[in-house]
């Protein structure tokens, strides 16, 4: 009767039916998901921006966050790539090939492309950390003459956790520089061994200032990431991160995922490093 | 209006479809419930409040709303302590999931306090302030209507004179009331307001009757001792995240969430899963819950926030800091319940006092034994 009174808008609560259209193995204990949305009309008119996530549901067990890793152009399915660490993805890993599940999202903000193009970037991903990189890598492959250079760094413990290996050639071949890095090699690895750090430390950087990097994996290795970016000359505002809290209800309303002033869910997960510089190093915030 | 319009009042508002909730006496406490008649009210108590303490007692009068405020709060009308809001079924084609319409319950509000109205304004700015709109708390906000009712008393643990939410209730209500000696001034803040006092034996105030109001407003203002010190207090948390004196509350802190539950903006929640005995429809359930929870902060098998400092460190930086960048304005409405209802007494004015004190390097002030452990670390 007071103020406050508005228009019925969608309810943030609706979950789409999906079934699992593929499932493939990436590298030991994850696994890419590609859903189809049953509704013909949600299906139609789905649209996700990269560096989005999606809350993936089996009734009866939970929902998680996923990010999507797709192509923002692919049209039919959605395709998730997902590390069994609990409950609900150990469940998702053993759904078979044609069981329904909800799908809620797509949530969250993007990686700012739009805001970047004609510049060089950088992007630096830590084992499944280069998922929610995937929809911009696919992104940049269609529209690589609207930006400068293009580095791309993935590390991961061993040769066989690289995720999306046998893409990298075409990634290569369309553009884009790619590096390669384990922390242990073994008799068949011809590339680099040791951190995202030490490649992103000599990489060739043309014009650090015109420079834009964008990162996704363990905070930790975000932040050394970003250290060494901005005293290579990257301006802190350039520097973006991909963040990870538990979320419950993706629109910023449970609370859960809170990281200082921010909601991941609905402020994030991508921010720039200038905003979360200060309370990153915290413990246990 | 004289004592007995209030039956008039509450029938009123039920007769216009409204399930009248109010004050009334519940297991030696001042809590919220559905109000029939001024039977129900909580006439002639009053509540003796202090940090982890909370009695009830007769009063001297027979005043129906000469309490402060309880462990309950509005929200749990605006804001249910569980909600439905999905569910899933299992048919020949798989999992269907649903959204409930909302429940069209309208309810009147009896008795809401300045401080009150101002919670209700916060949790406005949460549930539909942002990009997101909660359909339950938005059908329910919207169809409510506000009887505030002004405070004469105050008790030790109340500050809302810091935080400029009272205790003179200024807006957003349909009608607020002023209990004095010989009855009720009322305010008209709406005209739904206006609807329902043309239905009341009511008469124009003279000079005294509105003179003894603002003396009863004035007498609560006057009994207001706590105060908190919002003075750059935002930055004073934020540039503190390692101080100290987190770990000495913690000592104290039992983690309980009872600060959060009788809060009246904290809205933390969480969702679960239950199916039925076929497992073949699931609702899903949001209930309260709160980040003092050790598996609030639960990320891939491990809480983020293992350490009780770090939880209190959260919900004291929220509510008085970071609150400000998320939705404009503090989250605490100074209203004293966590205060009260701490179960060991803890009061977030004292420790603000304890960090603004030992703020920077200068660690003299701090307890002895916080002080080595401080000196320990270096």
């Amino acid at each position: 009767m007071t103020s406050a009174i508005t228009a019925p808008r969608f309810d943030p609560w609706r979950t789409h039916a999906v079934r699992v259209a593929r499932k493939t193995p990436e590298v030991p204990g994850v696994f890419t998901c590609d859903l189809a949305i049953q509704e013909a009309t949600v299906a139609s008119t789905y649209r996700f921006a990269p560096g989005q996530f999606n809350m993936l549901y089996i009734p009866g067990l939970g929902e998680i966050a996923i990010s999507i890793c797709d192509d923002p152009q692919s049209r039919g399915s959605v395709a998730h790539t997902i590390r069994i660490a609990g409950n609900v993805t150990h469940a998702l890993s053993e759904l078979a090939v044609g069981s329904t599940l909800g799908l809620r999202g797509p949530f969250g903000v993007g990686w700012p492309i739009d805001e970047y193009r004609g510049r060089d970037l950088v992007l630096v991903a830590g084992g499944i950390g280069l998922a929610p990189l995937r929809p911009l890598i696919c992104h940049l492959l269609a529209h690589r003459q609207e930006f400068g250079e293009i580095h791309l760094i993935m590390g991961a413990r061993e040769p066989s956790g690289l995720l999306y290996s046998a893409e990298y050639s075409a990634w290569q071949d369309g553009g884009l520089n790619v590096y390669p890095t384990v922390d242990r090699g073994d008799d068949s690895w011809p590339g680099h061994i040791g951190m995202v750090t030490a490649i992103l430390d000599r990489l060739p950087l043309c014009r650090p200032a015109e420079t834009v990097m964008m990162s996704c994996g363990p905070e930790t290795m975000m932040w050394y990431a970003a250290q060494i970016a901005i005293d290579r000359g990257v301006r802190p505002e350039s520097v973006y991160v991909s963040l990870e809290r538990n979320m419950n209800c993706a629109i910023g309303l449970c609370g859960h995922c809170q990281f200082g002033p921010q909601f991941l869910c609905k402020d994030g997960p991508i921010f720039s490093y200038n905003r979360v510089a200060s309370i990153m190093k915290v413990a246990d915030l | 209006m004289l004592a007995e319009g209030l039956d008039t009042l509450i029938r009123a508002l039920a007769e216009d479809g409204f399930q009248v909730v109010g004050p009334t006496i519940d297991q030696q406490a001042i809590v919220y419930g559905e109000i029939k008649a001024t039977s129900d009210l909580p006439r002639g108590w009053t509540d003796l409040q202090e940090a982890g303490t909370y009695r009830l007692q007769r009063r001297e009068d027979e005043a129906y709303f000469g309490y402060v405020v309880g462990s309950h709060s509005w929200k749990k009308y605006l804001f249910p302590p569980v909600t439905l809001v999905a569910s899933a079924d299992l048919g020949e084609n798989g999992w269907r999931m649903q959204t409930p319409e909302p429940d069209p319950v309208k309810y009147a509000f009896l008795g809401v306090r300045a401080c009150e109205l101002a919670a209700i304004r916060i949790q406005d700015q949460v549930f539909l302030g942002g990009p997101f709109v909660d359909p339950t708390y938005e059908a329910r906000r919207s169809r409510a209507f506000i009887v505030a009712v002004n405070c004469t008393q105050a008790a030790p643990t109340c500050f809302c004179t810091s935080m400029n939410t009272g205790p003179r209730c200024d807006s957003d209500f349909d009608l607020a009331l002023t209990e004095t000696s010989s009855g009720f001034l009322i305010e008209i803040g709406t005209d739904a307001g206006q609807v329902i006092a043309a239905l009341l034996p009511v008469r124009p105030a003279n000079s005294t009757e509105i003179d003894q109001a603002e003396i009863a407003r004035q007498r609560a203002a006057d009994q207001i001792t706590r105060r908190l010190d919002t003075d750059g207090l935002r930055d004073l948390l934020m540039n503190n995240l390692r101080h100290p004196h987190w770990e000495e509350i913690a000592q104290r802190c039992l983690s309980c969430t009872n600060c959060t539950m009788v809060c009246p903006t904290c809205f933390c929640s969480s969702v679960s899963e239950v199916p039925d005995l076929t497992g073949e429809h699931v609702d899903r359930e949001r209930h309260w819950d709160s980040c003092f929870n050790l598996d609030f902060s639960n990320m891939n098998g491990s809480p983020t926030r293992n350490s009780i400092s770090s939880r209190y460190r959260q919900w004291m930086t929220h509510k008085l800091a970071t609150w400000h960048d998320q939705f404009g304005s503090s989250g605490c409405v100074g209203c004293g319940r966590c205060i009260t209802w701490c179960p060991v007494g803890i009061d977030l004015t004292r420790e603000v006092v304890a960090l603004r004190d030992t703020t920077g390097n200068d660690l003299s002030r701090l307890s002895d034994s916080n002080a080595e452990s401080a000196e320990a670390n270096r």
